[in-house]
């Protein structure tokens, strides 16, 4: 079973996204910022994480920034889920090691069709 | 509805475009209609039936044909089949017509021209292997609004997350406003956009190396399945490929042969009886 870690300070986006991910077929775990989320891959790597951007005590870009720098940290899957909506921010999230962008509102089709862009669900 | 209202509609949109509507489709018909009688400040679907009869207006009946067609489609739909139409079809029509270096495509029933844009995006990445070659993607579609909509390019930010690698967003997209994607003028010139329908003489369009047509034959009856095969075989050069929709097979027409089944890809048998297909 593929591991998910869904980042987000809004407890209903993780809520949605943890159903979406779980009728999928992974098992999750959820962090409330990026300082959570790093404390949480420095224990387990997951396959894939979900991330936010604009979130407190770590946002996401510093969150990437630090987790490529870690030990393995280049291995999980990472796709921004984002109110960030500009070429600019996308770009930015892909120079920073982003492997796929969302941008929100989002919905089971949307995240289905990333996963299988990334080759973790069949087409 | 009525039974007979219905039966009005649906013969008249089978001759049109071949679409099959059943009776257990008449939610679906009547939930179309509203659009178009909105449009027209129609009372209700009576009056509109009562307009097709004694009027046979054109610009309402093809309304009405328009909207009940199915517009679904999204940015490299069937990822699978695009890759293996990349790495598998695309070299030998690339061998084949290396001494031309003329390479068309045919995008049937385009819908608003994901599908051809996103062949025209395919392409652009193999720009290396195309240096010095003339492309045409042409792209068709029964419907006017659908046809406007693939040649303005423009895509919302729903659209443009369906299926679309975001590498391939932000290279081959400019964001004229929040949520506006707009294809590229190098990618946009690539194809050609035009009205047409499929089970009418196709006129003056050439001859393809490769004809997408995909998720049309299922909603057509058989006899009229096997015509648009004659028509689109008639249109495919005799080492070209035809590509179905996953769903799809061209199971009983000859002159066909399957190369992959699994991902609806067919070129023409030449060792097959030819066989004369009227087109309407």
């Amino acid at each position: 079973m593929k591991s998910c870690l869904i980042v987000d300070d809004s407890r209903v986006i993780r809520k949605v996204a943890r159903q979406i991910f779980e009728s999928i077929g992974f098992s999750c775990e959820e962090a409330e910022n990026g300082e959570a989320a790093l404390t949480q891959c420095r224990t387990a790597l997951p396959d894939f994480i979900l991330l936010d951007w604009q979130m407190p005590v770590m946002d996401g870009m510093a969150f990437i920034q630090a987790l490529r720098k870690e030990p393995n940290g280049e291995k999980p899957l990472v796709v921004f889920c984002t109110n960030e909506t500009d070429i600019a921010h996308i770009t930015q999230a892909l120079d920073a090691g982003a492997n796929e962008y969302i941008m929100k509102p989002f919905d089971s089709d949307i995240i289905r069709g990333k996963l299988e862009l990334l080759d973790l669900i069949a087409s | 509805m009525s039974p007979e209202d219905f039966d009005l509609f649906a013969h008249m949109v089978k001759q049109r475009s071949g679409l099959v509507l059943t009776r257990d489709k008449a939610y679906f018909l009547e939930s179309r209609l509203l659009t178009v009688m909105r449009k027209y400040n129609m009372k209700s679907l009576e009056d509109i039936a009562d307009n097709v009869r004694n009027n046979r207006d054109e610009n309402l009946m093809r309304d009405i044909t328009d909207a009940t067609t199915t517009n679904e489609t999204m940015f490299f739909r069937d990822r699978k089949l695009f890759l293996e139409f990349q790495k598998d079809i695309l070299p030998k029509i690339l061998t084949a017509r290396a001494g031309k270096k003329h390479l068309r495509i045919w995008s049937a029933a385009c819908s608003s021209g994901q599908e051809a844009y996103s062949l025209a995006m395919m392409l652009n990445e193999e720009k290396a292997a195309l240096d010095g070659w003339k492309i045409d993607i042409i792209g068709t579609d029964i419907a006017k609004d659908m046809v406007t909509r693939a040649t303005n390019g423009t895509y919302t930010q729903f659209e443009v997350q369906r299926g679309l690698p975001v590498r391939m967003l932000v290279k081959y997209f400019t964001q004229p406003a929040v949520d506006k994607w707009q294809i590229k003028d190098d990618i946009k010139k690539m194809v050609q956009f035009r009205e047409g329908n499929l089970l009418q003489d196709f006129g003056p369009i050439g001859v393809f190396d490769a004809i997408f047509c995909r998720n049309v034959l299922t909603y057509l009856d058989v006899q009229t399945r096997t015509h648009l095969l004659g028509a689109l075989t008639s249109v495919l050069a005799t080492d070209g490929y035809l590509l179905l929709g996953r769903s799809e097979t061209a199971g009983g027409f000859e002159r066909l042969k399957p190369l992959n089944v699994d991902n609806g890809f067919y070129s023409i048998d030449n060792h097959a009886p030819a066989v004369a297909h009227a087109r309407a």
